[in-house]
């Protein structure tokens, strides 16, 4: 417990208690309208249930900022994932943290782009796994990832010009 | 007509059969040893313990084309499994049989070996030069490296041989040490050889399984890095040549190994000498060959050149001091 | 001939190994910029046995991806089954019956085994030794013949269902599985210690030879035996147990020398434990049901859901979100080789072309699994 505390109250510093913006649209209450928007923060969540004992969303902006917390905690970046909510016209990144040994705790790191022109930071200069990860992310939906040194195919062939997990995307 | 020519003719038939029937069936031998090793069967299908299978192998590499990659070095490339071959083949002119079984009885005969072992050698170069292929060309740069290591330990040793016996002709060598085996090199009791000889034949030994590119010193063609080594871009007869050539070789080392340590022909009790006596010897030589290549694994090129370099040649020096200094002491 | 000026010092060459490659066990290739014998840069390009596995998982429903899972790790399928039936049950609340959950230790920790004698067989091909690997296949048969009878297939299994098992185990089954741990635990010590661990060419070969460390670990996000071979303690089975696992005692095997003889021990070891699991597992064995109530169709919350197993390579997660449809909205696999690849770049530089390959064959890779 202690492990997880002290990792939401440093994660907790990246948001102030009052968010400027409020734009980010958590992908739970897609169906159920009376639930009101999630606002970026950290939720402590039911391991459990879920698999991860903090839920962060954040802004695009602060992936990098949430990266290098994590890496200044001893966690290590597990995967990166990417989700299409296309009715949303958003697309999410999911970066999830791991760490090995030690007090267990897992930390899903969420961020939401527009769908158009979808750019998020590299965390790659603090995690180098995340060189391979974000270009798989890039390959599936074409999330281009400001910085990354080597943004290229790495699943499908070099000269493919789609990004097959997109919603839309029709073989 | 002179009788000469008859008796060339006998040995170039002799010699061609011999060779042919081990390149063949040591293959045979090695499979079947192998998969002994290995808890399987081996060939059984082709004859009685797949005694046709080096047959039915052979009739297959014929029939297929000997297919020149585009960018290889055309004439070279189709000479390098002739090379492998051809020396390999020349060097059992001079080896002594049994007594009276010798093609030719050369002074020299030790030395003319070692110039066609280098020629084998060349083939390899050559090969896997004119192959155009990146894996051949480190496997070639490998072989060459490993030869020149392994050379330089294996001529001290026999050096210590010649010394012994005083003779460069192996006929010689061999008839020196007849009458049991407490006179042949390797357990001389006269001037107290065996205290050192052994040690001669061990890296003699070794030697001859990395002259041959054998495993686990089987650095040109080690499958699992360089894919086949030199002989990637080979196939049919080309492939075939190179292996038969392997083969040879290694009879061919063997034989050295009987004659210049073990008696050649000599019964190791002193009884009726002959040339079964030479025959088990080679053959049980060759089994500790596939014996040793189906049970360990492969080293790396740079420990098996510190071991030449490191190892075998100081103790091979050491051994060429010490041997000399018992035949002048005694 | 006319060479640029800006290539005359430039001695190097590239070497492409795969993707068709003795060494690569599969179709991995790995550009290397070779300077003689010695690696100066080498890159892994991935994706030539890619099938889109998250795609076909998105368009189908829960259970149609079941058989996929067994398709990428085929040396472990087993263990990929588990981790996608611990997720979706995780997601859609099912209960499973405890002889099931013990039925599918016992069955995980046999194809770890398999998974392991296959990458020991491998690995020693990779160094040039032949024979260790029919000794390993004949061992490996005896798992496979058991698993064939109580799964129905021999290597890619879809044995698991959301709630259970599909197949209970019998008698023979149990006196199979005895016989086999008493078979494995005579043999390990004679066919694989003496003839191989204990031989001076392979420690000379693998002593020191791709030391990865702890940090590079965390960095690159190593696990499973990679990792225990770099003196991190981490085995999900035991630092998040799931399933049964907590109801067993085994260790976990951790070697501090980070090299590749220590990846090899952790995965020696690995087995004995493995076999201590499943010889309590059968002790245990519950009676009851093996499967429990889950609903035809399934149609979890929505939400987002992790789950990780431990494979016979490492941790492998699965993310899933799903949006109260009946299909898997977006289901993505955190495949162990793949973060356990990303690191060969970093580590292989400077070493000679054996040795990368002798390290390579350390990470255990099946390349299937780091493709999708």
């Amino acid at each position: 417990m202690e492990r997880q505390e002290q990792t939401r109250i440093a994660l907790a510093k990246l948001f102030p208690a009052e968010p400027v913006v409020a734009a980010a649209v958590a992908a739970e209450g897609s169906n159920q309208e009376e639930l009101p928007p999630r606002l970026a923060g950290v939720v402590s969540q039911d391991f459990a249930r879920h698999g991860s004992h903090l839920d962060v969303l954040c802004h695009s902006e602060q992936v990098v900022a949430v990266a290098e917390i994590m890496d200044s905690e001893g966690f290590f970046l597990e995967s990166i994932a990417g989700v299409d909510w296309l009715d949303k016209q958003q697309l999410e990144v999911i970066y999830d943290y791991n760490r090995l040994g030690g007090e267990h705790c897992r930390v899903t790191v969420r961020t939401l782009i527009p769908r158009i022109e979808p750019v998020v930071p590299t965390i790659c200069g603090v995690f180098p796994a995340a060189d391979w990860h974000e270009r798989e992310t890039f390959d599936f939906y074409g999330v281009h990832f400001q910085g990354h040194p080597n943004l290229i195919r790495i699943l499908l062939p070099e000269d493919a010009d789609f990004h097959p997990l997109l919603k839309d995307f029709m073989p | 007509m002179d009788t000469s020519i008859w008796r060339a003719l006998f040995y170039l038939v002799g010699i061609m059969a011999f060779a042919g029937l081990n390149a063949a069936y040591l293959g045979w031998c090695e499979r079947k040893g192998a998969a002994r090793i290995q808890r399987r069967i081996g060939p059984c299908e082709a004859g009685y313990g797949g005694l046709w299978q080096p047959l039915a192998d052979g009739l297959k590499l014929m029939s297929k084309q000997l297919l020149v990659p585009q960018g290889v070095d055309g004439i070279i490339f189709r000479l390098a499994p002739v090379l492998a071959m051809v020396p390999a083949i020349t060097s059992m002119v001079v080896i002594p049989f049994s007594e009276n079984i010798q093609a030719r009885a050369m002074e020299l005969s030790v030395l003319l070996l070692f110039a066609l072992a280098s020629l084998g050698m060349l083939a390899i170069l050559l090969g896997g030069w004119a192959s155009g292929n990146k894996y051949a060309i480190i496997s070639s740069a490998r072989a060459v490296s490993q030869n020149l290591a392994y050379e330089i330990p294996m001529l001290v040793t026999v050096i210590t041989v010649v010394m012994i016996s005083g003779s460069m002709n192996l006929r010689e060598i061999a008839i020196d040490q007849q009458g049991g085996f407490w006179h042949w090199n390797i357990f001389r009791l006269e001037n107290g050889h065996f205290l050192t000889m052994w040690i001669s034949f061990i890296i003699f030994f070794i030697c001859s399984v990395a002259e041959t590119n054998r495993a686990p010193f089987d650095m040109a063609e080690a499958e699992s890095e360089l894919v086949a080594g030199f002989m990637t871009e080979y196939g049919s007869m080309g492939f075939g040549l190179f292996m038969m050539g392997e083969y040879l070789n290694i009879v061919v080392g063997a034989c050295l190994t009987a004659t210049l340590f073990l008696g050649g022909w000599d019964c190791p009790f002193g009884l009726t000498p002959g040339v079964w006596w030479f025959l088990i010897k080679i053959y049980v030589l060759i089994f500790t060959f596939i014996w040793i290549r189906w049970t360990y694994p492969r080293t790396q090129i740079y420990r098996l050149l510190n071991l030449s370099w490191k190892i075998l040649i100081p103790f091979s020096l050491a051994n060429l001091l010490i041997t000399a200094a018992l035949i002048k002491v005694f | 001939m006319t060479v640029p000026v800006h290539l005359r010092h430039d001695e190097t060459f590239v070497l492409n190994l795969g993707p068709q490659h003795p060494a690569t066990h599969g179709v991995l290739r790995v550009k290397l910029t070779m300077d003689g014998e010695y690696v100066v840069k080498a890159e892994p390009v991935l994706g030539y046995i890619h099938r889109m596995h998250e795609k076909m998982a998105e368009g189908g429903t829960f259970a149609q991806f079941m058989p996929n899972t067994a398709r990428m790790d085929y040396l472990h399928a087993l263990a990929f089954n588990h981790g996608y039936a611990l997720v979706v049950e995780k997601a859609a609340g099912i209960e499973v019956p405890e002889r099931a959950e013990f039925i599918r230790v016992i069955t995980v920790e046999l194809n770890r085994i398999a998974s392991h004698l296959l990458w020991w067989a491998a690995f020693l091909l990779d160094l040039g030794g032949f024979t260790p690997l029919l000794y390993a296949f004949d061992d490996r048969e005896k798992i496979i013949d058991l698993l064939e009878r109580v799964t129905g297939s021999r290597l890619t299994y879809c044995y698991m269902r959301f709630g259970g098992v599909y197949n209970d185990i019998d008698d023979e089954f149990i006196t199979g599985t005895r016989e086999f741990i008493k078979r494995l635990r005579s043999r390990l010590p004679r066919f694989y210690h003496d003839l191989v661990t204990h031989n001076i060419i392979l420690i000379k070969r693998i002593k020191n030879i791709g030391i990865i460390t702890p940090e590079q670990c965390r960095r690159y996000g190593a696990t499973g035996p990679v990792a225990r071979g770099s003196g991190i303690s981490y085995d999900i089975r035991k630092n998040e147990p799931y399933s049964v696992y907590p109801e067993f005692d085994f260790d976990v095997p951790v070697f501090e020398e980070c090299d590749s003889m220590a990846r090899y021990m952790v995965r020696m070891h690995e087995m004995e434990q493995s076999l201590r699991i499943i010889e309590q597992a059968l002790d245990k064995l519950p009676d009851g049901p093996v499967m429990g109530k889950a609903p035809k169709m399934l149609k979890p919350e929505a939400g987002y859901y992790y789950s990780a197993v431990e494979t016979a390579r490492g941790s492998l997660g699965h993310r899933l979100v799903c949006d109260g449809g009946k299909n898997p909205y977006k289901l993505k696999l955190r495949s162990p080789t793949f973060s356990n690849l990303s690191l060969y770049g970093e580590v292989a530089e400077g070493m000679m072309l054996a040795d990368a390959l002798a390290f390579m064959g350390s990470l255990d890779l099946v390349i299937p699994e780091i493709d999708r």
